[in-house]
């Protein structure tokens, strides 16, 4: 069924009995030509551009839980295109692009809104990277605004411009960045993955792949064995186990990400703010709950829950922030688990096996790349050949030295980032 | 969570400094190659469950300590100093 105003309407009149389910739930057939392992956000948006736009039919994905049960449900929505190097930088602008068609395209309202992203700065040195980092925005055909403190005040008023250790100098405003709803792009993406004959498998855990000879032959699952020409690897988190079933080892260390919402609030934040030297970022949901993260727990975790010692950082970063904020009271917190990898940077590469593609390492900026990450993932897997906007995104980058994107400049080893 | 520091007892997590995997104490050889330098500096097993990773205990006694922990339920199973742990 399309949606649209007039559909909304005619249900309404009928009593919305004419809904139907989105996607079908299949059982797995004995054999796909493709199989996508991870049902989240950049799986199910591979398995749409390659159907959409390879034409190819006989495509699963395999996920493990239910379809918007991992990642894709459990980040802060931000979507932008603010990085600095070549590589990074293209790849997220493209990302962009494709969400500022994406409701069109999926003919499913995503709730993408531009409503600006300003990151702060607090010294002279930083409003100099802050300036340079907005050049290359904008040299890659994106929006940047350098904003000094007068600028921030007039978008943010309620920030406390005087503290003491981190006076706002300014901000760096990138007036395309904005936020998204998280849930509706996993069911946007599937709906229009199953319309296009994609079998979406949940409950379906992979327990094995099969290779012979350097060549993928399929996988083992909690329900049953699936033979396929081409597996593509894209489960975040649990990157480093699925690899392990083909015998790799991967440079991706699992880290949790807390997150953060208070009780629905009158708007009164109407932008993503982020407040790097106190690793605190911020933006309102909609349903009116402030959103807030701050950085990784810093030690391995796949437990999707953090320690109280970054609840307690993020909290003083807000207060120190925006003391408005301490009026609020949080409703409920929660952990991602994040596949960092040494220098910060993602992965979409073929591995050594014929047939076996690998798609991870997206650290904390996973859910901004869904859109271009299943487009170039896509392309990888359809052509063998790397789409132009992620041929930066080389397995072999940290053997070799070659193509590190340190975006953070802290060096690419695996406690850094 | 606490880590159990062997000089100095269960101390807060915020007085250690995370190192990663403690496959950081098996340093290979300077002729060793890339792939046995790539295994070392990047690539890693990342268990979901018991791991051995590394911890400095900066501020505290300044000891290298290797922690046997799980990564699925943030239990911490016991730790021993980096200086005695060997590989």
């Amino acid at each position: 069924m399309r949606y649209s105003a007039w559909q909304v309407l005619r249900q309404g009149l009928t009593g919305n009995r004419g809904w139907a389910p989105v996607w079908r739930n299949p059982d797995p057939k004995p054999e796909y030509d493709i199989i996508i392992i991870g049902g989240g956000g950049h799986g199910l948006s591979t398995a749409y551009y390659l159907a959409r736009k390879h034409g190819l039919k006989n495509i699963a994905v395999l996920e493990k839980g239910y379809i918007g049960g991992g990642n894709v449900g459990r980040n802060t929505t931000i979507v932008r295109a603010n990085y600095f190097l070549e590589g990074n930088s293209q790849f997220y602008s493209h990302s962009l692009k494709l969400w500022e068609g994406l409701e069109r395209e999926l003919n499913f309202n995503v709730m993408h809104s531009q409503r600006g992203l300003i990151n702060l700065f607090h010294s002279d040195g930083q409003r100099d990277a802050f300036a340079r980092r907005g050049n290359a925005m904008i040299n890659q055909g994106d929006d940047a605004i350098l904003l000094d403190r007068e600028g921030v005040r007039r978008h943010l008023p309620y920030l406390d411009f005087e503290q003491i250790r981190f006076p706002v100098y300014g901000g760096l405003y990138h007036p395309r960045g904005g936020t998204a709803r998280h849930d509706a792009v996993a069911w946007g993406y599937a709906r229009g993955a199953d319309s296009r004959g994609v079998d979406l498998i949940q409950n379906c855990e992979v327990t094995g792949i099969d290779v012979k000879g350097g060549v993928v032959q399929g996988v083992q699952t909690t329900r049953g064995a699936i033979r396929a020409r081409k597996v593509g690897i894209v489960v975040a988190g649990r990157s480093g186990q699925v690899a392990a079933m083909a015998g790799m080892r991967l440079p991706v260390e699992s880290h949790v990400l807390q997150a953060f919402v208070t009780e629905g609030l009158k708007p009164c934040i109407d932008h993503v703010v982020s407040f790097g030297m106190g690793h605190f970022y911020i933006s309102q949901s909609d349903k009116g709950g402030l959103v807030f993260g701050g950085d990784l727990d810093f030690y391995a975790s796949y437990a999707q829950r953090g320690n109280l010692p970054m609840k307690e950082h993020v909290m003083e970063a807000a207060m120190t922030l925006m003391p408005m904020i301490g009026k609020a009271k949080v409703l409920r917190s929660w952990g991602g688990i994040m596949d960092m990898t040494p220098d910060g940077s993602p992965i979409i590469d073929k591995t050594h096996i014929e047939g076996l593609y690998l798609d991870c390492g997206w650290c904390y900026g996973g859910f901004k790349a869904v859109p271009a990450s299943g487009d170039c993932f896509a392309h990888l897997i359809a052509t063998d050949r790397p789409h132009e906007a992620a041929s930066a995104f080389r397995l072999d980058r940290f053997r070799t030295g070659a193509g590190l994107m340190d975006e953070e400049g802290t060096g690419a080893q695996h406690n850094l980032h | 969570m606490q880590i159990p520091c062997p000089i100095c007892g269960p101390r807060d997590r915020r007085e250690f400094y995370y190192m990663g995997d403690a496959v950081a104490l098996r340093r290979p050889g300077p002729d060793a190659g890339d792939e046995a330098w790539d295994a070392y500096v990047h690539l890693r097993d990342n268990p979901a469950g018991r791991t051995r990773d590394l911890w400095y205990h900066e501020a505290g006694c300044s000891a290298w300590v290797v922690v046997e922990r799980d990564t699925v339920t943030h239990a911490v199973h016991g730790s021993q100093l980096a200086a005695e742990a060997g590989s």
